[in-house]
């Protein structure tokens, strides 16, 4: 029998995903431009796709699993997997930075010199790492073990996956809902469910204190942060964060006509990632380590990181809703757009950085206060502030 | 007419009845021996309904060496090094309040230089300590910057210190019939210096700290403490300024020559938490105030005025206390002879183990939240208090 050698050159070849070409997210189309970085990424999709497309072909040559290793849903399922590991590195490695900024500004304004670790203080993060890694993994004998286990690993996987929720550009994303925003509020919410169920199953009264106070706090800021929410998404016309860019593109940066909301959506934002001078559930004066007590070692080492990673989707929904996202206002998009998204983000995270300098951190009962009685009104007047602007016909109806 | 309100009296009682089978659970919460507030080796159990604290209860004892036991096997000389052990930010009050006691005992009276400088050493001692508490208040408001303002400031003092005697934290300095050495050369130019330099960077902290008004909201209109209450629960020092009490022993019962200097002693009536906040902050001005006069005195009595006198080495039989204004509050050392060259007994009289007996009062009504920002206004040190 005479066997057709079938050579393929590339996985990412046979993806056709919903009509629309996937690897458009990843590289410009116009590949006659010569453009470094669409080159470059173009290039590392080729290489990747093909050097699968390789390994198949040597494994697996003249063989109905390698038919099927190539086939268009396995092909799919893969590229996928791929690219959504690609877009996690590279929020991980901005929140690495942004921990390493976070490290080095907080020094500096406290007059010290902050992390020294290497490469101006950014191993520190890796000597970190390591350390979280190679520690005992302890259990305390009387938490309540399944609730202790899957809480802490649904804390962390809902907040990794709010980080791969974000665009970078119009060109590297993992998804793009029509609701994106809501979808990563929804998100949001979700963590301190799990939190306040960790802080109970770890039978220890820090814990619970710290998990009821995360219920707390959630209160007081979830309401105002959808108003907001709802008030860009009246402005722009859509919930899609493509869409808010593009509308912010052609007007103006929304934190100029909701100046207001720009602000209460900041401190709002601050309280959501759980910073000074919001972190109630974690405070190290009275509540030794808040809910986050009995986890030990590695556990704690990605809780930790999963905070960074809720402070980098909370400044880059700042950047997205109000700060023009990764468009500059007459370049536009520009030849790196991501790079600008990202100059902004971190900007965010340094006013955070500086609220955290300057500021106590406030009690829950006075959290609640703020949440309803500032932030509330607040939003609802920064929302009849838009809907004025809206009826007066600054800016179109979409 | 006692028949008419009977129904109402036995519906209220049953309301009650009904109220008490409705109350929460109390719920004690330890906090120590290793808790980030607990600056130092100490426990504070405290009940909460709820959010609310309505008891508490403060354990001390980690930390007890015997002290004073140790004492009555050592001559006076050898007890110095000790008394600054005592308390590592306040070395050199404990120290000098030995050295009083023991010149009571002896009846003698020492140089007026040694006094000035031992003034200055105090007031520099006390700027330090009330620093140190800044830092941990600063903390205990989750605000590190503060902490670290604080202990920076809190560097150019223990400088100072290296200048004056070459010890940064346990001196050794004063000495029964005066001090250890004059002051070294230029020591009065870089006081002078640290305390102008001083003036300007405390009003930076007190810009972080009191235009705050997160923090301020924090410690205002919190945990009440009336004047009667202070009185009868023995607070001193600035704790019990803060609630009212005018007395302060710098003033009232002078010791060396602090009736020679001039200065306020700053009292609030308001009795809260921020009024014990801001009688600390304001005594490091007038500490500042006292040093720039001590100085001046130590200038004008010229370079060869004697320091130390000579101090017989047997102390004659009987009872002597002396006590002053330790930056915390009153201490006393109470000073039993026989006659030899070692104490009988020699009894310290801690102002924080008086004092964190008003943890109750203090934390009764406040939020669990605020029982860190409440206490750190007592300024716990271990060492004098378990001793």
């Amino acid at each position: 029998m005479i066997s057709v050698v079938v050579e393929y050159t590339s996985i990412l070849d046979f993806i056709d995903f919903n009509g629309q070409y996937v690897m458009d997210n990843a590289y410009y189309p116009f590949e006659d431009v010569y453009n470094l970085p669409f080159a470059i990424s173009y290039g590392l999709w080729k290489i990747i796709g093909g050097a699968l497309a390789w390994l198949i072909n040597l494994i697996f040559p003249e063989n109905p699993v390698s038919d099927w290793l190539m086939s268009e849903p396995v092909c799919v399922l893969l590229s996928l997997i791929i690219f959504m590991l690609i877009v996690f590195i590279v929020v991980f490695v901005c929140t690495l930075i942004s921990l390493w900024m976070e490290r080095k500004c907080l020094g500096r304004m406290m007059d010290r010199r902050g992390t020294m670790v290497g490469m101006k203080g950014f191993l520190q993060c890796v000597a970190d790492g390591l350390k979280t890694f190679m520690k005992e993994n302890t259990i305390p004998k009387k938490v309540d073990n399944m609730t202790y286990m899957w809480t802490v690993s649904l804390v962390i996987g809902v907040s990794v996956l709010l980080a791969c929720m974000i665009p970078l550009s119009q060109r590297w994303f993992v998804v793009n809902y029509d609701s994106g925003l809501l979808i990563i509020m929804a998100f949001f919410a979700l963590a301190p469910f799990f939190i306040l169920v960790s802080g109970w199953s770890q039978n220890n009264k820090y814990a619970m204190i710290g998990g009821m106070r995360a219920a707390e706090l959630m209160i007081s800021y979830e309401v105002p942060m959808l108003i907001m929410i709802a008030t860009t998404a009246l402005l722009a016309g859509s919930f899609n964060i493509g869409d808010i860019v593009d509308a912010q593109y052609e007007t103006v940066w929304y934190f100029i006509p909701q100046i207001i909301g720009f602000i209460t959506f900041f401190f709002c934002a601050t309280a959501e990632s759980e910073r000074v001078p919001f972190d109630i559930a974690e405070a190290e004066a009275e509540l030794v380590e808040g809910w986050q007590t009995e986890y030990a070692g590695m556990k704690w080492g990605l809780i930790m990181l999963a905070d960074y990673f809720r402070g980098y989707v909370a400044c880059a929904m700042v950047t997205i809703m109000y700060l023009g996202g990764w468009a500059l206002p007459i370049i536009g998009n520009g030849p790196i757009p991501e790079i600008v998204f990202l100059l902004k983000t971190w900007f965010v995270f340094f006013l955070m950085i500086l609220v955290r300098a300057a500021l106590g951190r406030v009690r829950p009962d006075q959290i609640v206060n703020i949440g309803w009685k500032v932030f509330m009104p607040l939003s609802v007047i920064n929302l009849a502030v838009v809907l004025l602007l809206k009826v007066g016909g600054f800016f179109r109806w979409l | 007419m006692a028949d008419s309100i009977a129904p109402i009296v036995a519906a209220e009682e049953k309301l009650q009845q009904q109220a008490d089978k409705m109350e929460t659970d109390k719920m004690w919460i330890i906090m120590g021996p290793q808790h980030p507030f607990s600056h130092g080796l100490w426990t504070l159990k405290i009940k909460v309904d709820g959010e609310i604290c309505v008891d508490a209860e403060p354990i001390v004892g980690y930390l007890h060496r015997g002290w004073e036991k140790e004492t009555e096997n050592r001559t006076y000389p050898k007890i110095i090094p000790m008394a600054d052990r005592l308390c590592y930010a306040a070395s050199m009050t404990y120290t000098h309040l030995y050295c009083m006691t023991v010149e009571k005992a002896l009846g003698m009276d020492i140089p007026e230089k040694a006094k000035y400088i031992r003034i200055v050493a105090d007031e520099v001692c006390r700027i330090n300590s009330h620093l140190m508490w800044l830092a941990a208040v600063g903390t205990d408001l989750g605000n590190l910057t503060v902490f670290l303002w604080a202990m920076r400031e809190r560097e150019y003092f223990l400088d100072l210190n290296v200048k004056l005697c070459g010890a940064r934290m346990t001196t050794n300095y004063p000495r029964i019939g005066g001090v250890r050495n004059d002051t070294t050369e230029l020591f009065d130019r870089d006081i002078l210096r640290t305390v102008d330099r001083f003036e300007k960077a405390l009003w930076e902290i007190i810009a972080l700290m009191d235009d705050s008004s997160i923090i301020v909201s924090r410690m205002k209109g919190i945990s009440y403490i009336t004047r009667e209450q202070a009185a009868n629960v023995g607070l001193t020092g600035p704790a019990m300024r803060g609630c009212g009490v005018d007395f302060d022993i710098r003033r009232d019962d002078p010791y060396d020559n602090y009736d020679k200097v001039d200065f306020e002693v700053p009292v609030l009536t308001e009795g809260d938490s921020y009024a014990r906040y801001m009688i600390r902050t304001e005594e490091m001005f007038q500490s500042c105030e006292i040093i720039r006069q001590a100085v001046k005195k130590i200038q004008a009595l010229g370079k060869n005025a004697p320091y130390r006198v000579k101090a017989p080495s047997r102390v004659p039989a009987g009872t002597h206390f002396m006590r002053m204004e330790d930056p915390r509050g009153e201490s006393l050392m109470y000073l039993v002879s026989d006659g030899t060259d070692k104490p009988y007994r020699l009894k310290v009289r801690s102002p924080i183990f008086t004092n964190v007996s008003s943890a109750k009062l203090q934390c009764q009504g406040v939020r669990i939240a605020d029982v860190p920002a409440v206490l750190a206004q007592i300024d716990m040190c271990l060492g004098e208090t378990d001793r």
